[in-house]
């Protein structure tokens, strides 16, 4: 069974959730120089460069000046209005010593042990976030 | 012939693997994660599947921001396990039955599911951890129990596959299973979420309910589920939840009448709610 295929449009039906990004395609090209910076740090030996000389490093990838900034400030929620990714993003917080638990409690500004605690006790409820019009900033 | 035996969905929460890989599970915070766990490992004892025919989703590993395939199929000889960014993990070579992913690569172009072939790919936590669950410890200097067979779902860029396609990819995968000509007992894995959201200012999202209606849906109504729309997962389960996507190519390649023989649901693990299901083929 095949459904009725629906004919894709420029709106984007997805952008009035709260506090989050959807990495689309238009996200994806204002981040890519970004996002590849962040995945080289997968390997030891681009970790090992970037740490020596973070701003040389940088050299190589054409990013903005906002993004670099960002990068070197580790402003994580930053990158993400930049077009990073959390998959990406999240490498250069691994480079730091950060996983994907402390990374969050940093940009959701809640700080790590209040975070981890929020999960412990089953994680942010669904009631009152599923719409910008539910939360009074974003 | 080859045949589809049964079908397995499963988190694969990195942490998972990382508590396994430092020996913490017997640690409060992990015991419940893996307690649901135990009567699998028994059940994959007994199952003891030549193949694994593993759909999961590559965590910007394998591939970078360059080149972003929406399906992507493994068929080299075998797969190491990449660093991430912490070091690889201490988990054996994932072997594949190349045959096998050869044969199911020609027949799914010809029935019109255009994959990417790949034929130089590492593995990252998306693949290792649900052999690591489902298997319990098998070390570096061992072998995995089964063949596997790994296909790579773009869930990181939006949009993914939607899941009408992915049910329909699984169907075509049996198609091609069952037309290979070798005695095979072969088990598919879907693999990622459930709810969870790692990202931004709504990061640590859970949504238990709509978790339970999914699985629910996977078992007793998979063409409804299947027809999810994307934005409903994004709203509901979280930004990366989106990835229960590819639960639906595992129901497309089982009998629409399935006995669910195990379920498994558990918050926390680190960001996310971990949902596991076995489903065998009611003959």
């Amino acid at each position: 069974m095949h459904q009725e295929v629906q004919i894709p449009t420029m709106e984007k039906d997805y952008e009035d959730i709260p506090g989050t990004f959807v990495f689309d395609a238009d996200r994806s090209r204002e981040g890519y120089h970004l996002n590849q910076f962040c995945i080289s740090l997968r390997l030891q030996a681009n970790r090992d460069a970037f740490n020596a000389d973070e701003k040389g490093y940088l050299d190589k990838y054409p990013m903005s000046c906002e993004q670099r900034e960002a990068v070197l400030k580790r402003e994580w929620n930053r990158l993400l209005e930049l077009g990073g990714n959390i998959y990406y993003t999240s490498k250069l917080a691994a480079n730091d010593g950060i996983n994907f638990q402390n990374l969050a409690g940093l940009m959701t500004g809640m700080g790590v042990q209040a975070y981890r605690d929020m999960m412990l006790a089953g994680g942010r409820a669904i009631e009152g976030n599923r719409y910008k019009s539910e939360w009074e900033e974003d | 012939m080859a045949r589809i035996t049964a079908g397995v969905g499963c988190s694969h929460v990195p942490a998972i693997g990382v508590a396994m890989d430092t020996g913490i599970t017997d640690q409060p915070y992990w015991q419940p994660v893996f307690e649901g766990f135990r009567k699998s490992r028994v059940w994959m004892k007994e199952q003891n599947p030549d193949v694994i025919f593993m759909v999961y989703n590559d965590h910007c590993t394998a591939f970078d921001a360059s080149c972003i395939p929406t399906f992507a199929l493994g068929c080299a000889a075998e797969f190491q396990p990449a660093d991430e960014g912490w070091g690889p993990r201490p988990v054996p070579v994932v072997k594949n039955h190349q045959k096998l992913a050869s044969h199911i690569a020609q027949s799914l172009v010809l029935d019109e599911f255009d994959i990417t072939i790949m034929n130089e790919m590492e593995v990252d936590h998306g693949l290792t951890v649900p052999l690591s669950v489902m298997y319990g410890d098998v070390g570096p200097g061992e072998e995995w129990p089964a063949l596997v067979i790994p296909l790579c779902v773009n869930v990181v860029q939006y949009p993914a596959p939607t899941g009408n396609r992915c049910f329909q990819l699984g169907k075509a995968i049996r198609r091609a299973i069952e037309n290979f000509d070798e005695d095979l007992d072969v088990m598919i894995f879907g693999t990622g979420g459930m709810s969870h959201q790692l990202q931004y200012k709504r990061a640590g999202l859970i949504n238990p309910e709509w978790d339970m209606r999914f699985l629910d849906m996977v078992v007793d109504d998979p063409v409804a589920a299947s027809q999810i729309p994307h934005v409903e997962y994004l709203r509901e389960a979280g930004s990366e939840g989106v990835e229960m996507v590819m639960w639906h190519v595992m129901r497309g390649a089982l009998n629409h009448e399935v006995t669910e023989v195990h379920r498994h649901y558990h918050v926390p693990a680190s960001n996310t709610a971990v949902g596991h299901i076995i489903l065998e083929n009611r003959i």
